[in-house]
Formats: structure tokens, C-alpha cells, sequence
């Protein structure tokens, strides 16, 4: 009661103007006791770097675990990350790298290329799941597609080795299985995943722009050429 | 802002009046907000941290309470100066909370994707009976056809037209100056779409046809079904002599098509003549553009691969088969070269 009538001190002089004091008070009351209460709960803050990490780590690798093999596991909708698709993009995008060169301008697809392609792609998958009346969030979309690139980073890595061997109809013969192979398991993956959250009939409808975003990518990794 | 800097009081309006003259002698018609008066209010960006100093000032005026009782007089004129200042900011704040509301509405009213949402409820079988009928002209062209409004078959379609395209891109080995493949591929599909759509409708508009924007997108859309095919077949199986029977077939047909469905919403002999016209020929000619710039046929592959002395920057027809693409590309790639 004291500190209302104090705090009401600077509206005295408004007793000429038609505000009267007892004014409901509205607005929002911004206090900055909320990251304690946090703290109390979770104390992640005071654990050393390593655990902070590996615990992540895990996290990572248990979810691609689940994709190698795909179960109607929620394990990956429920605690989404973030951290694994950037690691499969990056490094696929970086096994992409220096590919043959035409002149002197661009071979393989840049760096830049292959980032804007699974982000903007995993965007629009993701946008067009929830058009179509998806009960996934935006992110758990994003963290499935983008672990399930998984397969095809694999096949990647595969095929450079493959290509260490040399270039000639065999090898192109064995990178077209295998990247038909991690295709076909990336696709499977996905579904396995985003299947269930969509309404029965429209399946087909959502698998299309999966099977298409990674056609799109696995046409990158087949054609991909070492330079010289 | 400056807190509690007093000093002169040139306010004259209620909410308090940008001070001009701050600095003594000088006559700059800047107005120097920062050494404002802070009963003035009228900055509204700086209202949060008006906000937390007021609650502050009052805790302070508060705590020095005591100490301020022989001062009525420049207490009631601190009152008066008060007054101008919390009406001030209390009616500035109330505008800064009115804003953030409207803005916040107005954000989940735009940005909200569920606008999209009637657009792309559709079933397979629906898209699929769609694709095939976008090959079938219908004659009836004296009432207006029933053109569906969903942009996911389109869509799809442009998406599909840019995969084929990169594949048609990468067996030919074009080489892409200033962007990348992809970003060629993605904007020429798109580019066409949106700009043909728009175009056609802005045209339709000034001869007062009856096709709404979304119609128009959804018929061009459906209308690229055939380009796909068409180049999903010669991209792979290079013939001159079959890409023009599809060009002509194909092509002909959905074009028939769009054409049809416009000439049962337009009235009128030129603008009939106009709109068609204008889209027959931008399709057929996109399916050409398609087809020549992207994908090159070579005239005696054999010869080129002896001997590699042809001209530089001379534009070869060239027929590339996938397997030999690595072999070739070494000795062909400096000169043969795109735009």
C-alpha cells in the first residue's frame, strides 16, 4: 500500500487532468528472474565444456544411427538438432569440392551451391509437408531430411574412393549402384519418418519432393569428376 | 537520452516539443534528439529504457522522499514539469504498445502460411488426372472451362522441370559464367512461370478476360507438364529429327490446351487473337530455348575427338553420349563454350 501511494507521488499533480489514480495497470512487467529459476532445473551451465559436447555428440549419433536403420522410431521428431544435418551438409559439400574444371571457372558445384540446395530444398519440402496438412513441426522436418542425406554422404565418400581408381565405365557402373542404392535409402529413410504425420491419403503427394530433392542430390554426387 | 538533465523547459505542446536551440548561439536546424529534454517523449524507440528509468526515478524520488518536503513550490512545478513528462511518456508508451500489437498482427496475417493452405489441398488421384488432361485440348469454346486453382501440380512440375534441366545441363557440359547451374536452372523455370503467368494475366486484364492470377499460374504450370516429357526424352535420346515431331506433338498439344481454356474466358475477335497468340508462342518458343541452349548436339563426334582444331568460340552442334563425358570434356571444354 506505501509503496503504491509512493509510486503514485509523480501523478499527483494530474488531479486536473482526467486520469484518476486508481487506473488498472496494464502492460507487460519484464523481470529478470527467470534464467535462475532455469538454472535451478536443468544446471547445465555449471558442467564442463566436454560434457556439454559430448553430450551433444551422442545425441548426433544416436539419431544417425536411426537413420541407418530407419524404423518408425519418434526418436528423431521428439528431440530434434540441427547439428547433424550441418555436418553432413558441410561435409558433403567439401567431398564436392574440386571437381573437374572446365576452363577455369566452375566444374563441380561450388561450395555455396550445394549448401543452398539441401537448405533452400529441405525448406521447401518442409513447407510443402505443412501445406498439405502435416502435423510436423518446421524443425523436426528440417533435422529428418536433412539426417537422411546421411546414405548419400556415405555413397560420396565411396565414390571419390572409387574414383581414386580411375574413371572408366567400371567405376561409373559401381558409383551408379552405389548412389542408387543411397538414394533409394535416403528416400526410404525419410518416409519411414515423415510418413506418419501426414494424413493417409496424401502420402504419395509428400514422398514426391523427397524423392526429387534427393534425385537432385545424388545426380550432383554421380556426376561429380575429379580434375585432373 | 540524457536522464534528468533539466535545464530549460521550451516545451509548448502537451506531449512536450523537440527542443531547438540546445546549443547556445548556434542556429544548425539539426535537432540534436540526444540532449533532449527528457519530459519531452517523443523518441519512442528508446521507451522500454524510458520506461525502466521511470520506474527507477520514482524509486529514487521514493526513497528521497522526506528530503523534498520543503520544496512544495518546486515540488508543484516539478509536479507540472512531471506532468507534461509522465503524460508524455505514458502516452508515448501507449503508442509504442499499440504498434507493437498492429505490427505483431500484421505479421502473423502476412507471414502465415496457412494463406497457401486451400491451394494445396489436393488428392493424388486429382493431380494425376490433371497432369493427363493438361495434354487434352477441349473445344468447348463457348463457355467458360473449368481451370483448377492449386499451385502444388505446378510446383511440382517446375521443381521437376529444374531436375530435368540440370540433367540435360550437366550431359552437355555447359558452362555457366557468371552463377551456377543450379541457380540458371531454378531461375529459368521460375523466371518463365511467374513472368509468363504474370504477363499473360497482365494482358488478360487489359482485354477483360475472365482468368484470375492463381488460374493462370495453375494453367502454365499444368502447361509445363509437356516440356517435361518432351525433355526427359530428348535429353537422353539425341535425335534433331524426334525432338521436333515431340516439339511439334507434344508441345502442340498442351499448348492447344492452355489456348482452348483462355478462348472460353476471353470475348472478342483481337483479344481472343492477342492473348493466344501472344501464348502460343512463348511456349513453343521456351520449349525450343529449352532444348538448343541447354543441350547440344554434335555433328560427328568422332571427327572432333581426332583433331581439336576447330575455331575457338564457335558454336558446334554436339552430341554428347554420358559415358564417354569425362574423356571428351578435357579436349572439347576449352572450346566450346556457352554465352
Amino acid at each position: 500500500m506505501a509503496a503504491a501511494e509512493e509510486a503514485s507521488r509523480p501523478f499527483a499533480g494530474l488531479s486536473d487532468v482526467s486520469i484518476s489514480e486508481d487506473i488498472p495497470v496494464e502492460g507487460d512487467i519484464s523481470v529478470p528472474v527467470g534464467s535462475t529459476r532455469r538454472d535451478d532445473e536443468f544446471s547445465t551451465l555449471d558442467e564442463p565444456v566436454k560434457e556439454t559436447i559430448l553430450r551433444d555428440l551422442r545425441a548426433v549419433g544416436t539419431k544417425f544411427v536411426h537413420v541407418l536403420y530407419p524404423k518408425r522410431s519418434s526418436a528423431l521428431l521428439r528431440d530434434w538438432d540441427l547439428w547433424g544435418p550441418l555436418l553432413l551438409c558441410v561435409t558433403l559439400a567439401l567431398l564436392l569440392q574440386g571437381g573437374a574444371a572446365e576452363g577455369d571457372d566452375q566444374g563441380g558445384p561450388q561450395f555455396a551451391e550445394v549448401f543452398v540446395i539441401v537448405w533452400f530444398g529441405s525448406i521447401v519440402i518442409t513447407l510443402n509437408s505443412k501445406l498439405l496438412g502435416g502435423t510436423i513441426s518446421f524443425f523436426q522436418s528440417l533435422c529428418v531430411l536433412g539426417y537422411c542425406i546421411m546414405p548419400l554422404t556415405v555413397a560420396m565418400a565411396v565414390c571419390r574412393i572409387v574414383l581414386i581408381g580411375g574413371s572408366g565405365k567400371v567405376s561409373f557402373a559401381v558409383r551408379l549402384a552405389v548412389v542408387t542404392a543411397s538414394f533409394g535409402w535416403s528416400t526410404f529413410a525419410s518416409t519411414a519418418f515423415l510418413a506418419d504425420s501426414q494424413p493417409p491419403n496424401r502420402k504419395a503427394l509428400v514422398v514426391y519432393p523427397v524423392f526429387l530433392f534427393y534425385f537432385v542430390i545424388g545426380w550432383m554426387i554421380l556426376t561429380f569428376s575429379p580434375s585432373q | 537520452m540524457s536522464a534528468g538533465s533539466g535545464g530549460r523547459n521550451t516545451n509548448t505542446e502537451p506531449w512536450g516539443s523537440f527542443d531547438d536551440n540546445l546549443i547556445p548561439g548556434s542556429s544548425s536546424a539539426v535537432i540534436d534528439m540526444e540532449n533532449m529534454d527528457d519530459t519531452s517523449g517523443s523518441s519512442f524507440e528508446d521507451m522500454g529504457e524510458m520506461h525502466q528509468r521511470m520506474k527507477e526515478e520514482e524509486e529514487v524520488a521514493a526513497e528521497a522522499a522526506a528530503t523534498e518536503d520543503d520544496t512544495v513550490d518546486d515540488g508543484e512545478f516539478l509536479g507540472m514539469k512531471g506532468l507534461k513528462g509522465q503524460l508524455g511518456r505514458q502516452v508515448a508508451d501507449e503508442v509504442w504498445q499499440a504498434g507493437k500489437r498492429q505490427a505483431s498482427r500484421a505479421f502473423n496475417l502476412y507471414a502465415n502460411i496457412d494463406i497457401l493452405r486451400p491451394y494445396f489441398d489436393v488428392e493424388p488421384v486429382q493431380v494425376r488426372s490433371r497432369l493427363i488432361e493438361s495434354m487434352i485440348p477441349i473445344r468447348m469454346i463457348n463457355f467458360p472451362q473449368k481451370i483448377a486453382g492449386e499451385l502444388y501440380g505446378p510446383l511440382m512440375l517446375v521443381f521437376t522441370l529444374v531436375a530435368i534441366l540440370l540433367h540435360g545441363m550437366k550431359t552437355s557440359g555447359t558452362v555457366i559464367r557468371e552463377g551456377t547451374l543450379m541457380g540458371t536452372a531454378i531461375g529459368t523455370c521460375f523466371g518463365y512461370w511467374l513472368g509468363v503467368s504474370s504477363f499473360i494475366y497482365f494482358l488478360a486484364y487489359l482485354v477483360n478476360a475472365q482468368i484470375t492470377m492463381l488460374q493462370m499460374l495453375s494453367l502454365l504450370g499444368y502447361g509445363l507438364f509437356g516440356h517435361c516429357a518432351v525433355l526427359l526424352i530428348t535429353y537422353n535420346i539425341h535425335f534433331h529429327f524426334l525432338f521436333y515431331i515431340l516439339w511439334l506433338l507434344v508441345g502442340g498439344l498442351s499448348t492447344l490446351r492452355m489456348v482452348a481454356a483462355l478462348l472460353s474466358r476471353t470475348v472478342g475477335q483481337t483479344p481472343r487473337v492477342l492473348l493466344c497468340g501472344t501464348l502460343s508462342v512463348l511456349h513453343m518458343l521456351f520449349l525450343l530455348y529449352l532444348h538448343f541452349a541447354y543441350h547440344k548436339i554434335v555433328e560427328g563426334l568422332l571427327d572432333t575427338l581426332e583433331g581439336p582444331n576447330m575455331a575457338p568460340m564457335q558454336r558446334v552442334a554436339r552430341n554428347v553420349p554420358e559415358l564417354t563425358l569425362n574423356a571428351t570434356m578435357g579436349t572439347l571444354g576449352a572450346s566450346l563454350k556457352v554465352h
